[in-house]
């Protein structure tokens, strides 16, 4: 059955080639790359696009009158179309390229803060929140006064939506959520945590960096206020990323950063700065990270999100049932809608222990707190083993990894 | 014996596992089962090794001669390494410990333990043994 469905969606020889580091070897074996949530690999469409830029187009954006820079030009707002268009976004210059999600998520609290929140008021997260969602919003609170909530979770790992209910107030400025938990993998209801959110005019933030990679993201349908993601955990570069604003709060709010291209006027009294998106774009931005994004993206979507997602759930509910046969073995994170990425524990073991012996088999899984401290205290944890899951990865390597496990657990027992 | 002889004595044994990495980690984790623990009510966070991905402490007295190590660790591996570290610098004077370079590590196939990813404290660990001995050092100065 999942051999047979795995077929119609997409063949696996051909797709693992697109991949030159799959066919490597880490400590004599085949490498098995289980840890797609904390960076996915690369298809050779990325990586000569970026050669490509590099060899043939490069030349600075907005600037010159030359043929490169024109090229370029077009190149990269051709790529933020691409983004737009992946995104269901309204319009092109809603779209941001940041360094990555980190930097998109600092972005709004710091405009956004700056120009809507003041003292007394309030900002809500969740429980399962990565730092890099926790810590923007803690800084913007202690520089305005303001307090941080959180939203609690079930057992499962889910949302707690009665209690979500009662924490929104009239002091609520803004809600910041991730759609997918980089840690219990939990996919968040957040469409209907922003209709709660709009019904009281509260603009809601939603930290797309585990979701963009498996499942179609609507902004206009989600009507997301703000929406980040990372292009590397999209098989696209490192330190591109993309912060997607509703034009109305984009407009309103200050620059994050100031410099060159943000501009529409300069002199030593006063500035008047450019129309989105160049406004939030100071600097030279990382142009070779954008058209590798948008070549990501259509490599993406030549396989279709929808396949991605539906082999991605087999791998998902495979893995869960492998594991859950293991003895001593206990899945965090058991929510009814979940991505590919699975988080345990082994009785007895430190998950540190697990990571390297299954290093040693060739296998790369992330061990520790991923980030999310604050989750394991609830938990009552330190951390736990995550492995998760692209489309490139298969039942084979998920059998392989089963094995590998079972060694570990015999020899550190 | 000396700090080189003891690591010299620890290569060779590592030289009968050869590329087998299974006996190599089998071995470490049978060293780290064995280490001497600390007692849980001791394990305050003042002897706790910053830069581990897991838990790591480590405890250290002085004779006024030589000093002594005690380690514990909430991850097999992580122990396994402490022993081997307490097994070459334990009973040493603190110049000698100070002096040592300790390159067995790179011998005996656990190089990868050293990089800052790993984050399993082995550099904090050295790097803490070494402090403890200039502290104990400075107490014969004066």
């Amino acid at each position: 059955m999942l051999a047979e469905s795995k077929k119609n969606l997409f063949n696996h020889s051909t797709i693992r080639n697109d991949f030159p580091i799959l066919s490597r070897k880490v400590n004599n074996r085949p490498l098995i790359y289980l840890d797609s949530a904390a960076t996915a690999q690369k298809p050779q469409v990325v990586i000569d696009a970026v050669d490509n830029y590099y060899k043939f187009q490069n030349a600075n954006i907005h600037r010159g009158v030359h043929t490169l820079s024109q090229e370029i030009t077009i190149a990269y707002e051709e790529a933020r179309a691409t983004v737009k268009k992946h995104l269901n976004a309204a319009h092109a210059h809603e779209i941001i390229f940041t360094k990555g999600t980190t930097d998109s998520i600092n972005l709004v609290a710091y405009s956004f803060g700056k120009k809507y929140v003041n003292e007394g008021d309030e900002i809500l997260i969740s429980s399962m929140e990565h730092h890099s969602n926790i810590l923007p919003w803690q800084q913007l609170c202690d520089d305005k006064g303001a307090t941080l909530k959180v939203i609690p979770i079930n057992t499962e790992g889910e949302i707690d939506l009665k209690e979500f209910k009662i924490l929104l107030s009239a002091k609520t400025k803004i809600i910041a959520i991730t759609h997918v938990s980089n840690t219990l993998g939990t996919i968040n209801p957040i469409k209907e945590l922003i209709t709660l959110a709009h019904q009281q005019n509260i603009a809601v933030l939603i930290d797309g960096a585990q979701a963009v990679p498996h499942l179609l993201v609507d902004v206009v349908d989600l009507d997301a206020d703000f929406y980040c993601f990372s292009a590397h955990k999209l098989f696209g570069p490192t330190g591109v990323g993309v912060l997607y604003g509703k034009q109305k709060w984009l407009n309103e709010m200050p620059p994050y950063q100031t410099g060159g291209g943000v501009i529409k006027t300069v002199t030593f009294e006063k500035t008047t700065f450019a129309d989105l998106p160049l406004k939030f774009e100071a600097g030279t931005p990382h142009i070779s990270g954008a058209i590798g994004l948008a070549a990501a993206i259509n490599y993406v979507n030549a396989i279709g999100i929808n396949n991605i997602s539906e082999y991605e759930n087999e791998l998902q509910v495979y893995a869960t049932k492998r594991l859950s046969e293991i003895d001593g073995l206990r899945i965090i994170g058991t929510a009814a809608n979940k991505a590919a990425v699975i988080s345990f524990v082994v009785d007895g073991l430190h998950p540190f222990d697990i990571g390297v012996i299954l290093d040693k088999q060739g296998i790369a899984v992330r061990t520790g707190h991923h980030c999310t401290q604050p989750l394991w205290n609830i938990y009552g944890l330190q951390g736990t083993v995550r492995v998760s899951f692209a489309f490139y990865n298969t039942i084979e390597e998920i059998d392989s990894f089963i094995v590998a496990l079972k060694k570990a657990i015999k020899m550190l027992i | 014996m000396k700090i080189e002889s003891i690591e010299n004595e620890i290569i060779e044994e590592f030289e009968i596992f050869g590329d087998d990495w299974e006996a190599r980690y089998e071995y470490l984790i049978d060293l780290g089962k064995s280490l001497p623990l600390i007692a849980q009510s001791e394990k305050s966070d003042n002897l706790l090794i910053k830069g581990c991905q897991s838990k790591l402490w480590l405890k250290s007295s002085f004779d006024g001669n030589l000093v002594n190590f005690f380690a514990d660790s909430d991850a097999i591996i992580t122990k396994g390494i402490a022993a081997l570290m307490i097994r070459v610098l334990n009973n040493q004077s603190p110049s000698e410990i100070l002096s040592a370079n300790l390159d067995f590590i790179n011998s005996i196939g656990l190089k990868e333990h050293l990089s800052p990813t790993r984050a399993n404290g082995l550099v904090s660990l050295i790097k803490q043994m070494k402090l403890d001995a200039l502290a104990y050092k400075s107490q014969i100065v004066n």
